[in-house]
């Protein structure tokens, strides 16, 4: 028994914890899936409301950010290379800068949804129920679709925060990685889902 | 131990993946400047279809990883497309 116990560490399967978090990220996809659909079905039907409500957006603030999810996703895969090529500073150094570059994003976003709140555009304000309904709809489907992908970042960012421990105190290393890799899985996925989001909120013609 | 611990994606492959990215961000941003009505959406979409592919392939490393992988994340992408062709059908012909 003694010896079973002893080989535990082993018997870890990489393969194993990567398709459990595929399996985690397919409902995630499926999730913001639905939310897409809701808004294409009433963008169909409220094409000009949704064109109008749209230009309420920066479209320079939107760009920012995709940059920014972009290189942090560039800076986090980096990290697995450098993690494998037991380079163990720079992998730190390459979750921090991606850490960095989600708070940019927030604080990005932070101004951006401050401004709309400024003007008394918020889910349930007054100024929303006066609003036509297409654009009522628009920014309802722009508040918590956004806010739930900041809502990710935020869970993106303790999961990154919790991988620069684990590297920094050699429980993930140049042989067992998986955890690192999952978590750069997540972060992919919240850069996945805004390379969507982006063009369908801000960019409507 | 597994094919997928072997492989390493190099600094510059990444980088180079970056920058078509970048570039496909730019390209979205003009294209959608031009009235091009109903074809905007669509090319948009097909760059972000482009882009989400870039990423899933090159970043979450699925180029290298299993089929039975690959097929999974396909068949959410088809699941997806279904879902929403049927969701319009329905709509177009009430």
């Amino acid at each position: 028994m003694s010896e079973h116990i002893t080989h535990v560490e082993e018997h870890r399967d990489d393969e194993a914890s990567k398709l459990g978090m595929w399996l985690f990220i397919f409902t995630e996809l499926l999730l913001f899936g639905g939310l897409i659909l809701v808004y294409s079905v009433f963008r169909m039907q409220y094409p000009a409301n949704f064109h109008e409500a749209s230009l309420e957006l920066s479209v320079t603030i939107g760009a920012i950010n995709t940059v920014v999810l972009l290189i942090s996703s560039m800076t986090i895969a980096m990290a697995i290379t450098a993690i494998q090529k037991k380079n163990k500073k720079l992998t730190l150094r390459l979750i921090s800068i991606t850490v960095f570059m989600a708070l940019v994003f927030l604080f990005n976003k932070y101004f951006e949804w401050g401004h709309k709140f400024e003007h008394g555009l918020y889910p349930g304000s007054d100024l929303m129920q006066l609003l036509e309904r297409g654009h009522h709809l628009y920014f309802s489907l722009y508040f918590f679709m956004t806010g739930l992908h900041a809502l990710h970042i935020i869970v993106g960012m303790v999961l990154l925060i919790i991988c620069y421990v684990k590297v920094n105190k050699g429980s993930i290393a140049h042989d067992k990685f998986v955890f690192l890799e999952n978590g750069a899985l997540y972060w992919h996925l919240v850069d996945l889902i805004w390379i969507f989001l982006f063009p369908l909120l801000y960019l409507i013609s | 131990m597994d094919n997928h611990g072997s492989h390493i994606t190099e600094y510059k492959v990444l980088v180079r993946v970056l920058f078509v990215l970048l570039l496909c961000t730019f390209l979205t941003i003009s294209v959608t400047g031009f009235n091009l009505g109903a074809f905007t959406v669509t090319i948009a979409l097909l760059i972000a279809g482009f882009k989400s592919y870039m990423v899933l392939s090159y970043f979450m490393h699925l180029k290298y990883e299993s089929l039975l992988l690959r097929i999974l994340v396909s068949m959410v992408f088809v699941l997806f497309i279904i879902i929403v062709l049927i969701t319009f059908i329905d709509y177009s012909f009430r």
